[in-house]
Parts: C-alpha cells; structure tokens; sequence
C-alpha cells in the first residue's frame, strides 16, 4: 500500500514537475543572452516594451524556445509510440532508419543538385516519408509483425548509410561539411515562417497520439490479447506508425535530424515515473524539455562557438540516461 | 551431420574467396607471378602488388569479418537482444572518438597512429558500458546493458562530431575513417591485431555451450550449472577484444555484425555451438567478396562498407520476408 502510494506520488510530482521546468527553462532562455530581466521579457511578450527589445524577444528568442518545445515534444511522443509497437528500446525512429532517409534525400539535393535552404527541408521530408513507406511495404507480409518490421528498417537504414557514406566521401569538402551540419540538428537562426508550416501537422500528430494512446498500451501485451479485447490490431498498428512518421518528418524537415531524443526521452520518463497511463504524455513532456535544455546549453556553453543542438542533445541524454542507469543499479 | 557437411564446404568458399581475392585485382598478374611473390622469391612490381596490397587486403579482410560476426553474434545473445551489434557495445563510438582526439589533440595523420586511437578508444568504452551494466549485482542486467551502451556511445559520438564540425579539416580526415575500407597497405596492421582477434576466437568457441544454456535466461542457466557472471565477463572481454581489433584495423563497419548471426541462426537452428563457427566462416566470406566487387567493378570508388551493405541488406529483407516465424533469438 505504502509502495503504490509513493509511486502514485511520484507520478504526480512528475506529470507536475516537467512542464514547470519547461516553462522556467523556456522562460530563462527567452531572458538569456544579452541578458534581461523578466519584467521585461513580460513586458515584451504583451507588447508594451521598447521596440529593440520586442523584436529581439518575440522574433528571435521565442521562435526558437517554442520549436524547441514542439520539436521535442514530437519527437519524444514518436519514440514512445515506437519503442511501444516494436517493445524494445532500440525501436526508435532513428533505429529504424527515417532519420537516414531524410538524410540521404538531403544529401543528394545538396551534393548532386546543389540545393539551397527550401529544397532541403523538402527533400528532408520527401527522405523521411518514402523511407517509411518502403520500409512498411517490405515488411508487409499478412500483416505487419514488429520483429519483421524492425529488422527490415536497419536493413534499409544500412543501404541508406552506405548511401551517405558513398556520396561523403565523394564530395567536396564544402558540401560535405554543409551535409554534416544538417545533420547534426540546429534550430539556428529559427523563425516564425520556418516554424507554422510543421506546427500544424505535430498538433494534430500529438492529440492523435493521445487518442491511441490506449490502444497502443493494449498492443503491448500481444496481437491476440489486444484483439481480444476489441482492439483492432493492425489498423492501430498502421495509424500508430503514421503518426510517429509523421511527427519524425515534421521535426526532420523543420531541424535536421535530432537524433536521440525520440530514443532517449521514453527511457528518461519511464524511469522518472513508472506510470502505464500518462507513458506518451510524460515522454513527449521530457523530450520538449530535454531539447530545450540542450538548445540553451549549445548556445551558452561555448562561446563563441554555436555548436548544433543535435550535438549537445546526445550528450546531455546520453549522460543523463547513464546517470539513471547508474542509480537504478546501485538501489538493486 | 548436415551442418558439418556444410560448414566443410563454406570453409572451402573462403579459401576459394581468400585465393580469388590475391589472384585478382586491378591489375591484371599472372597466377604464376602471385604464387612466386608469395613463396617469396622475386623483386618486379608485380610482387610489390601482391605482398603490400593484396595480401595485407586478404588478410585483414579475413581478420576483420571474423572478429565482427563473432562479437556480433555474441553481443546478441549476452544482451539478448537481435537487434544489438557489436557498435551497441559503444566500441566504434569509442574508437571514432579516439581518432578524433588523435587527430586534433595530438596530430594523427596516417593508418598507422589511427590503429593505436581507436584500439585504445574501443577497449576504454567497452569497458566502461560494461562497468555500467554490471554494476550492482555482479551479474549483467541486458537491458541496462544495452542502455548504456547505446548512451555512452550517443555521448562519445556526439562530441566527435561536435569536435570535428568546429575543425573541418579533421571533419576531412574522419569522413574517410569511418567510411572503413580494407585498403590496408602494410602487414604492421595485421600484425597488431591477429593475437587479440585469435585470443578473442578461442574465447568465444569456448564459451558456446555456456552461451546456450544462459540464451534460456540467467535464472535458467544458473539452476542449469552455468557460471552466469562468469560466461558474461568473457564473453565482454571477447567482444571488446574482437571488435576493438577489427575496428582499429578497417574502421567502424557495423551492419555485417547484426546480420550475419541472423543469417547462420537461420541456417542452423539456435544451437550457439553451430552459430558461432558459421557465422565465424561467413562473415569473411562477405567481407572479401564485397571487396573485391568494389575493387574489380568500380575500382577505387566503393568502399566495402557500402557494398557489404548493398549487398547484405537485400538478402536480410528477403529471409526475413521468406521466414515470417524465424528470426527471434
């Protein structure tokens, strides 16, 4: 009784805990930098400070805090939804080689076409999506079973890698580097007309996801429990898969691909709170706020150099989930 | 019965791929010259062709996909995940990162210096992931260990990458590292590796029966007689000894780890005892023959990472799709 009662607390203090740190992060960053006061920041945001510190506030800060949030937000949801479909925790999006595909796409647009800005995010989306597609269809077979599926996405993700490396090695230094940027991830130089376009889509992934987030902890315990207990099992499946492709391919297309959050956030969140109920939320929550962080941090750490988020992000995660790892040891 | 009779025959392939892979080349030498250069008795270019470029090639090709398949199919079954490969162990992210440090920090510019790098990166990450998930209990937790392993290898990723894109002229430098080759000009290289990699071998043979009983779980295995920490201790020391080796000398090339295991367990059934010295004689075979289509066909071009993988991941997706029910571990 006492046991269930403290995880019962704990899951409350988490589901609280997360979006205050979100929001004191968010609110720290926008104050940050040429540094201001909250007062300001406040002031700025209602409209009612000097013009310089508006528009450094409102068009420069906030865009990016806010894609930060929502790029998080749906990457840490599609991780959980995949790593549920496939149970295990090597079944992310980036495992499965989405991420790799917009990265192929991207780097043919810029080393063969010599693509600029648009036809990156374009081809980020084109590489995200058809990977996807291919991948499902190969592993169509009577139905999608997860094993399959998996193991047929890393088979596609290492054609797509000797891709990349073939055209890497190939190209000029130059496009290369350029290449190497992207896809490390950045939300450098973010603004309010790179952003709307991928706000809409991630909204509507999210609350779907929230939708089948019921449905998706019935899959868990098997095709035949699930359909027996009304849930029809590959329609699930297939909008399930949907939806985190499309959250992978928005993030993709808007910041390059950061890797690792989609792996690393369920894992975080799963250990924070063990919670069977709030699992999607609570890992869409920890990916916004892991984001944030290493937005903020990539941007202070090291002056003068703005290092991509993706980056920091592996490193804060990795750390953080090792640390995690290390205490959940020790208490055994 | 039918296993041996088969294993004997992919035996003979490898020999046969060993052969085709000093016999043929870019330049076209008469079989006669290749043998005389080898028994070691002349001066011409042709000779130079064949002991600093072919053989090195042949032998680290053999080295190499050994040691990778084996520490793949280990890594499997102590993490009791297919879906690991000897990468998860973060050795080629511990390597990469050692490179990078060489190369920055400390003015690496040829094979020779990488080699040291990224042996001493491997085996310290290796170390590490291990220490992380064995810690508390003594006995690995799988799960935690391939957590860890997947985190520390994010982690040392991430600062490689973060180095070198603030350096590109070391960006330059390791764009071809990890692109791995066999392109191996001198037989230094083999040398350092081929005790670690025989050492790793034998360690790993004699852990088979070990590995069956502990593929039932630990508690199992345990109540079954097997020495749990033990076989899980070694089987660690083969792979970091294994996959250190391999990619200290040909760079990181990961995907034949994952799926040669695959390809032996579907050929043979769950026994580790068949496993392992299949997956040992077909790993090689795949390396050599991707090598030589990316010598002969597009010579100096395709790096035998990508045709491994042109030509790996189709016969993956196909078995997979040909054998709906097999394929778990």
């Amino acid at each position: 009784m006492n046991r269930f009662a403290s995880a019962r607390a704990r899951q409350t203090i988490t589901a609280v805990g997360l979006p205050l740190a979100c929001l004191a992060l968010a609110l720290y960053s926008l104050c940050a930098g040429s540094t201001l006061g909250i007062g300001q920041a406040f002031d700025a945001l209602r409209g009612t400070a000097p013009h310089n510190i508006y528009v450094m506030v409102t068009q420069w800060r906030l865009p990016r805090v806010a894609t930060a949030l929502l790029l998080g937000a749906g990457l840490g949801a599609s991780g959980a939804i995949f790593q549920s479909l496939m149970r295990n925790p090597l079944g992310s999006p980036d495992i499965m080689g989405f991420n790799t595909g917009a990265h192929s796409a991207v780097l043919i647009a810029i080393v063969l076409f010599g693509g600029g800005p648009t036809a990156i995010v374009g081809a980020a989306l084109a590489g995200v999506i058809l990977s996807a597609v291919v991948v499902y269809l190969l592993a169509w077979h009577n139905g999608i079973q997860p094993f399959r599926l998996i193991i047929i996405g890393i088979a596609i993700r290492a054609l797509l890698v000797s891709l990349n490396t073939w055209l890497v090695v190939g190209a000029s230094l130059e496009s290369a580097l350029t290449a190497g940027l992207w896809s490390a991830g950045s939300l450098n130089g973010m603004t309010w007309a790179k952003i709307v376009p991928v706000t809409l889509p991630i909204t509507i992934a999210l609350i779907l996801a929230l939708a089948l987030s019921r449905r998706m902890r019935l899959l868990e315990m098997g095709d035949d429990a699930a359909c027996a207990l009304g849930v029809p099992v590959e329609t699930s499946r297939l909008l399930l898969i949907l939806t985190g492709v499309i959250l992978t391919a928005a993030a993709t297309a808007a910041a390059g691909p950061i890797s690792f959050i989609a792996l690393v956030a369920p894992q975080i969140s799963r250990r924070l709170a063990s919670s069977q109920t709030l699992a999607l939320p609570l890992a869409a929550l920890t990916g916004a706020l892991l984001l944030l962080a290493a937005d903020v941090a990539a941007q202070r750490l090291f002056i003068p150099y703005q290092l991509p988020v993706g980056v920091v992000t592996v490193c804060i995660g990795g750390i953080y989930l090792i640390g995690l790892l290390l205490r959940e040891s020790r208490k055994k | 019965m039918r296993h041996s009779v088969g294993l004997l025959l992919m035996c003979l392939v490898l020999l046969l791929m060993m052969a085709m892979s000093l016999f043929i080349g870019a330049k076209a030498i008469p079989a006669v010259r290749v043998w005389q250069a080898l028994s070691g008795g002349c001066g011409s270019a042709d000779c130079v062709i064949v002991l600093d470029a072919r053989l090195p090639r042949t032998l680290s090709g053999l080295l190499a996909g050994l040691a990778l398949g084996l520490s793949g199919a280990l890594m499997q079954t102590l993490t009791r995940n297919p879906l690991a490969d000897p990468g998860i162990l973060g050795v080629n992210a511990g390597a990469g990162f050692a490179v990078v440090i060489g190369i920055t920090f400390f003015g690496a510019a040829a094979i020779d210096s990488y080699l040291w790098f990224a042996f001493a990166g491997a085996l310290a990450a290796a170390l590490l992931v291990a220490l992380i998930g064995a810690l508390g209990g003594g006995r690995l937790n799988p799960v935690r260990l391939t957590l860890a392993g997947v985190a520390l290898g994010a982690v040392l990723d991430g600062m490689a990458s973060g180095i070198s894109l603030l350096h590109p002229l070391v960006y330059d430098q390791l764009r071809f590292w990890q692109a791995g080759s066999l392109d191996i000009r001198s037989l230094a290289a083999v040398k350092v590796v081929i005790w670690p990699i025989v050492l790793g071998t034998a360690l790993t043979l004699w852990l088979t029966g070990a590995l069956n009983a502990l593929s039932m779980g630990s508690e199992l295995a345990s109540a079954l007689g097997t020495r749990v920490g033990l076989t899980q201790l070694a089987g660690l020391t083969a792979i970091t000894l294994l996959c250190g080796s391999a990619t200290a000398l040909v760079g990181p090339i990961a995907f034949i780890g994952l799926m040669m295991p695959h390809i032996a367990r579907w050929i043979t059934g769950p026994d580790q005892r068949w496993i392992m010295p299949w997956t040992l004689v077909l790993t090689p075979v795949l390396l050599l023959g991707s090598d030589m289509i990316g010598r002969v066909i597009v010579p100096g071009e395709l790096r035998v990472s990508v045709i491994t993988a042109l030509v790996g991941a189709p016969v993956l997706i196909a078995l997979v799709r040909r054998h709906p029910t097999l394929g778990r571990l």
